[in-house]
């Protein structure tokens, strides 16, 4: 027999340890994550950048906006992706649209994220009359019709694009609290957390370092689905006047504005849709590669 | 019995391979065996050795895509099995070759009854009509002497116990009356009491219908009770081929040496000289004081949800241990044996007094408590389990030093380094994540993180369990020179008697909750007292195919069940002094 102390060398893992490159490094190493990170560049560019884009301003009702009958202009050399039922320029209200949906999206959906996964872990670690209480709470919300609660929470306040991001978040953090609990009650079950406990280790500690590493891929699936949901979210508020207020553009009030043309003028909807799948499918594909990068346990797997 | 003249199965030159991340590997290479009427033919080797692909090769049910049969040939009878099809496939499975796996729960479908299960298999092969599927069932459970087999249709897997279960398994296996049966690890998940019955069980069904047996095993002891044949297998290869009689007692491999060399067995004594006659010890020697654990759960059930049972774990559970010592916990599944090390680690509530190191646990402070903590340290059982897998292996050695703030970085990483020279691993290792070592390399990750705090007593809950025999025995080596090192004590708590006889100075004997008998080692093991103990001792298959038993130790019943109903508390049992400190429990 082998001396006790003699390292056990038969393992097939051993490998020579490898400096490991940032995130972002890995990240733009990745073909998909590039065309992902690429398009959420591109639209925040736009947004920001939207004044010296264009020479329209984003409201302007423009004469040669419309055809003699009044009709909205299809996408011609002039206005790039054509023109709206009120003859504006719609290239010009997508990229001014821009705005208000990254911060829908991006802020509302965020603060979604962040209370649905506080929630979710406090009751699914600590159980007892905190979790049955969380828990009772999120499913009364859940049972609640989020565009009812939606309407009293704008009627309430003064409607501003920061008051609609939190009317979204208010709503939105409910299933992400739900998903994140059951995950949170499996893993505390497991027997790694046991052993963090028999070390002495505090819940904060137990919570912040082992936990929630775990819930990473969960929180990233969430948040990129939620991006598409919240900024559809806002175009129904702004559809029922309690969203962003006209005139203000934001791609959901513009497919909103324009859906009953959908068949007359296909491109007033096809190009704001086109750009909230684009968005919606770049924070995916970062998202993915994100879960694939932060789990060491894929690590040198295709 | 061997005389048959043509094979039943005849398996040429075969090799499995599995596609990975860097291509494909073999994972069974150019295997050939045969298999003659009712003969058994025990495949040995460790994991990985790819016993049980070769299994799953045979049955045509590799895991797809990623495995499949690369060459060879299969021969069931004259058909050869590697070119049937799917559906002509399914035929013989179940029909001509049935198996059984290890985990009896998993590889029941737990919403459907046992007798559905049951009458389902028949029914796909057969023509029968429903009572006569039905009279069928019946009868198979009957010859897997299930008692009341009717009503017992009727229930679900989880009413059963894991040897019911698994007896479930053999009447479905041979329901259809198989030419060949494959159990892989058919016993591995039972208790030792149990493992006797169910492979007593399989030997005379194998007698009485002339079936050929493929038992796949990592426990040399299994094959030795077991075995027509042996069959040894490591990293996919046959290694040796041979009567079970001259593969134990003149094996010509080196490896089937090592394996042979590295069984536990009961009666050795390996390791340990002299058991250390137990000391006077004085409480203030005492390292750990249990008086009178009790861990109990609440079970709520009615209309109310109010508590109408409760599950006694532990019942008046007391011992000491010493510096230096190590005492081990024995006994089978639901014995209470685990719960007792979860109350010491402090991981669930208990009642009764826990003395670490002259403080008592109940009534001190939360800071107090946490220093306490550091005194007692705990190895789980499965290594893969008990690591947090996002975590390098260094920071989870580290941890317990930040946590108790002990040390300056630099000091820590040092510190994390020697430990890592101490348990055999090299401390370059330190960057590696857990999934990135072997099982048994796991394990001493875990060891040096329970050193980490030099702590008082050591809890080794089944820690070599999940282990192969020869990573199991170098471990044990390990833990016995970190105890002469750094004079820790163990609890070490095991099923296993053989590992247990090897390891402990004493030993305490625990059924539904209450120890049995307690006394030093050579009292137990030499001069069992109490029934519990000499059945557990008895039940232990040996690796030695001369002392085949033709009778296990058999259970008269069922171990009964620790959950009881409010205001109905075990009766407690009374510990008497046979002489010299050995504690019998009067049978009652």
């Amino acid at each position: 027999m082998t001396s006790p102390i003699a390292p056990d060398l038969t393992a097939p893992g051993r490998m020579p340890v490898k400096p490991r490159a940032g995130v972002w490094r890995r990240l733009v190493r990745r073909r998909l994550a590039l065309l992902g990170l690429m398009i959420v560049a591109i639209v925040v560019a736009g947004a920001v950048l939207a004044p010296w884009l264009t020479g329209y301003d984003p409201n302007e009702q423009m004469f040669d906006g419309l055809t003699i009958e009044g009709s909205p202009l299809p996408p011609d050399a002039k206005f790039w992706l054509g023109t709206d039922l009120l003859g504006r320029d719609l290239l010009t209200r997508i990229l001014y649209g821009a705005r208000t949906s990254l911060i829908i999206g991006i802020v509302a959906n965020g603060v979604a994220l962040f209370i649905g996964t506080l929630v979710g872990v406090v009751a699914g670690y600590f159980r007892g009359w905190i979790g049955s209480a969380l828990m009772r709470f999120t499913d009364l919300m859940m049972a609640f019709p989020a565009l009812l609660l939606a309407i009293c929470l704008a009627a309430v306040f003064e409607p501003s694009l920061w008051i609609v991001a939190m009317v979204i978040a208010l709503v939105n953090w409910v299933q992400t609290a739900r998903v994140i609990y059951t995950e949170t009650s499996s893993l505390a079950e497991r027997e790694f957390i046991d052993a963090e406990r028999t070390i002495g280790a505090s819940a904060p500690r137990i919570l912040f370092r082992h936990i929630l590493p775990h819930l990473l891929p969960t929180i990233i699936v969430w948040g990129t689905l939620g991006i598409s949901t919240t900024v559809l979210l806002e175009a129904t508020l702004s559809f029922l006047g309690i969203g962003v207020q006209p005139p203000t553009a934001s791609w959901g009030n513009i497919i909103f504005e324009n859906q009953t043309y959908f068949q007359a003028a296909p491109w007033l909807v096809f190009f704001p849709g086109a750009a909230i799948l684009a968005l919606a499918l770049a924070f995916n594909l970062i998202g993915d590669a994100l879960r694939d990068i932060l789990d060491p346990t894929q690590r040198g797997r295709a | 019995m061997i005389a048959a003249s043509k094979p039943i199965l005849d398996i040429a030159n075969l090799c499995v391979s599995v596609r990975g991340e860097d291509g494909e590997r073999e994972v069974v290479s150019d295997l050939s065996l045969t298999l003659a009427r009712g003969e058994t033919l025990c495949i040995a080797g460790e994991s990985g050795s790819g016993k049980s692909m070769t299994a799953l090769a045979i049955m045509q049910l590799l895991p797809q895509p990623a495995a499949r049969i690369s060459s060879g040939k299969v021969h069931l009878g004259d058909t050869d099995l590697t070119t049937l099809d799917e559906r002509r496939m399914r035929r013989i499975r179940g029909d001509r070759i049935a198996m059984i796996f290890q985990e009896p729960m998993t590889s029941l479908n737990p919403v459907l009854s046992i007798g559905r299960q049951l009458t389902e298999s028949i029914e796909a092969h057969t023509s029968l009509s429903q009572g006569e599927v039905r009279q069928r069932a019946i009868e198979a459970l009957k010859a897997v002497r299930i008692s009341e087999a009717e009503s017992r249709l009727k229930q679900f897997p989880h009413e059963l116990s894991g040897g019911m279960r698994q007896r479930v398994m053999i009447a479905m296996a041979l329901a259809l009356e198989p030419d060949v049966l494959i159990a892989d690890e058919p016993t591995t998940a039972l208790d030792v009491t149990v493992q006797g019955e169910v492979l007593e069980l399989l030997r005379d069904l194998q007698r009485q219908h002339g079936t050929s047996v493929i038992l796949i095993t990592h426990d040399m002891g299994v094959v030795a009770e077991m075995a027509d044949r042996v069959i040894i297998m490591r990293h996919g290869r046959m290694v040796e081929e041979g009567k079970t009689a001259d593969i134990f007692s003149r094996p010509q491999a080196d490896y089937t040496r090592e394996l042979l060399a590295a069984v536990p067995r009961i009666g050795s004594g390996v390791g340990r000289q002299t058991s250390r006659e137990a000391e006077a010890t004085t409480a203030s020697a005492n390292v750990a004081e249990v008086k009178d654990l009790h861990v109990r759960f609440d079970l709520h059930g009615g209309f109310f949800g109010r508590v109408n049972r409760r599950v006694h774990a532990v019942e008046g559970v007391s011992f000491s241990i010493a510096a230096n010592e190590t005492l081990a916990l024995v006994g089978e599944s639901g014995c209470g044996k685990s719960t007792t090390a979860k109350a010491l680690a402090g991981l669930v509530p208990y009642s009764g007094g826990v003395v670490i190191g002259g403080r008592n646990l109940s009534g001190l402070g939360r800071d107090e408590r946490k220093a306490v903590r550091r005194d007692v340290q705990m190895i789980f059982q499965d290594p893969y389990a008990s690591l947090d897998p996002r975590m390098r292996v260094g920071e989870l050695v580290a941890e317990p030093l930040l946590i108790h703030g002990i040390a300056s970085k630099q000091e820590r990483s040092d510190r994390v380094a020697a430990l890592f020279e101490r348990v055999g691993l090299s401390a370059d290792q330190m960057e590696l994540y857990p999934h990135e070592f072997s099982g048994g390399q796991r394990q001493r990750v875990c060891i040096a993180r329970a050193l980490a705090l030099r702590p008082k007593l050591i809890i080794a809950d089944e820690s070599v369990s999940a282990l192969d025999v020869s990573v199991q025995a170098r471990v044990l080596d390990l833990l016995k020179e970190l105890q002469r090192e750094f004079g820790v004590a163990y609890l070490f708590i095991s099923h296993d008697m053989a590992v247990v006889e090897n390891i402990s100075d004493r030993v305490a004997v625990m059924y539904l909750g209450q120890i049995v008998e307690m006394g030093t080692r050579d009292q137990v093991f030499s001069n069992p007292r109490h029934p519990y103990t000499r059945r557990l001792i008895e039940a232990v298959p040996v690796p030695d195919p001369a002392k085949r038993r033709s009778r296990f130790a058999r259970l008269d019943q069922e171990i009964p069940s620790a959950t009881r109903r409010i205001g109905e508390a075990p009766l407690k049992l009374a510990l008497r002094d046979v002489g010299n400190g050995h504690l019998v429990a009067a049978e009652g």
